[in-house]
């Protein structure tokens, strides 16, 4: 099975919850399998995949209350700038406790989740991310950059404190 | 703050998404830059630290394997089988193809041929000189082809036979010549055509069955590298009877 276990990391950060994700999983390659027709030969077959599992989460229930729980923030206003306050002793993470960041990723709305993950994990261009949130690319950067404000934002002072 | 342009562009260096100019313009400062370098290295941590915490989970052996029987196996199965059905498919109108090409390209070069051998056969009874070797002697008229056939053959002994041998002549079939002989049998004439296997292209197997369509009686075979035509409108009986006695002195 193509990107089974990476599907599987995606979909349980998504839903937060093993057995929904299995179920998310499974969903995804029905889908995939009863539609590997609509896929276009040439394009990109793991961005088709992993559009395939985020818009069966988007519409389940977990996924429903996910998307409406989170307020989506204004993403017109361009990539952001650099924090005036944030010095490198701040964020500057040498020893790093993983499970701290899991949390703070975790408690990232999914919107800012999502995509933080296709970046770092699964290391997916610009582009792949558009094809796979299916959002222009100038959008990928902006979330992105906000996606990684909030990480750090969220993550200073529990790094200031340790 | 004069970093300000650059920090906007981070995160897109870091990504490398930049074009290839703007990424050696952002190699230049960053090298040059200790905000933006260090920065930059907060960031590529950053990048890394989640890389790592993100991958978090891993498939259970037993989600594994109950996928690989449902879901996997059955559209898997139905998928390859798909693709297999399709595969045979496509070879069998291959296949199918191939032969009918192999099949009506042997078939129109042996209809072409057999029509040839016709023709050649009633053109020698209509010419007011149907042979060039005027001679009822096989010690005369074999003779007579040397030189002129880029191969030799045996002529059956007639005696004791209703054939006589009336004489030979050249004849072209594809370009290629061989040799024609002309005989009588009560009253019918008979040509027997003598060409190289080799120098026709014409898809005849080794007894290839007389055909239907020519107006005649007619055999052909090969032996020794030869191939034997023989044909007229006497009987398939006396056509097979001479066909026996070249067929003997052939091999």
């Amino acid at each position: 099975m193509p990107l089974f276990d990476q599907l599987y990391n995606f979909a349980h950060w998504l839903t937060q919850n093993r057995e929904e994700a299995e179920d998310l999983v499974q969903e995804t390659y029905a889908k995939a399998l009863k539609g590997f027709s609509s896929f276009q030969l040439g394009t990109n077959f793991r961005a088709w995949m992993y559009r395939i599992l985020r818009n069966t989460f988007l519409t389940s229930r977990t996924g429903l209350r996910a998307a409406a729980t989170v307020p989506l923030d204004s993403e017109e206003d361009g990539p952001e700038l650099a924090i005036e306050d944030e010095t490198p002793e701040t964020i500057l993470m040498k020893r790093t406790d993983s499970e701290l960041v899991q949390n703070a990723i975790d408690d990232l709305p999914v919107h800012h989740r999502e995509i933080l993950l296709l970046c770092e994990v699964e290391e997916m261009s610009y582009q792949e991310i558009a094809e796979t949130l299916s959002i222009p690319i100038g959008t990928v950067m902006s979330r992105l950059s906000r996606a990684r404000k909030t990480l750090r934002d969220s993550l200073r002072p529990q790094f200031q404190n340790g | 703050m004069v970093c300000e342009r650059w920090k906007e562009k981070l995160d897109t260096y870091l990504d490398n998404e930049l074009t290839e100019e703007e990424m050696r313009t952002f190699d230049a400062h960053v090298r040059s830059c200790s905000s933006c370098s260090a920065d930059a290295l907060a960031r590529v941590q950053m990048k890394r630290t989640v890389q790592v915490a993100g991958k978090r989970f891993t498939p259970s052996a037993d989600f594994r394997r109950r996928m690989q029987q449902s879901i996997a196996a059955k559209p898997r199965r139905s998928f390859r089988l798909g693709w297999m059905l399709a595969a045979a498919a496509t070879a069998a109108i291959l296949v199918a193809g191939a032969l009918t090409s192999t099949y009506l390209g042997n078939r129109s070069g042996r209809d072409h041929v057999y029509s040839e051998i016709a023709d050649l056969h009633v053109a020698t009874l209509a010419s007011s000189s149907p042979v060039d070797v005027i001679s009822t002697d096989r010690h005369t008229v074999k003779p007579w082809f040397q030189g002129k056939i880029p191969f030799a053959f045996n002529l059956p002994e007639l005696q004791n036979s209703e054939f006589s041998l009336q004489g030979g002549r050249m004849a072209y079939l594809d370009q290629t010549p061989g040799a024609q002989l002309i005989y009588d049998v009560r009253k019918h004439h008979i040509s027997v055509f003598v060409f190289q296997e080799r120098s026709l292209q014409t898809g005849l197997d080794e007894n290839s069955l007389s055909p239907k369509k020519v107006p005649y009686n007619m055999e052909t075979w090969s032996q020794g590298g030869l191939r034997y035509f023989v044909i007229g409108d006497a009987s398939a009986a006396d056509i097979d009877s001479i066909a026996k006695l070249f067929k003997a002195t052939g091999s």
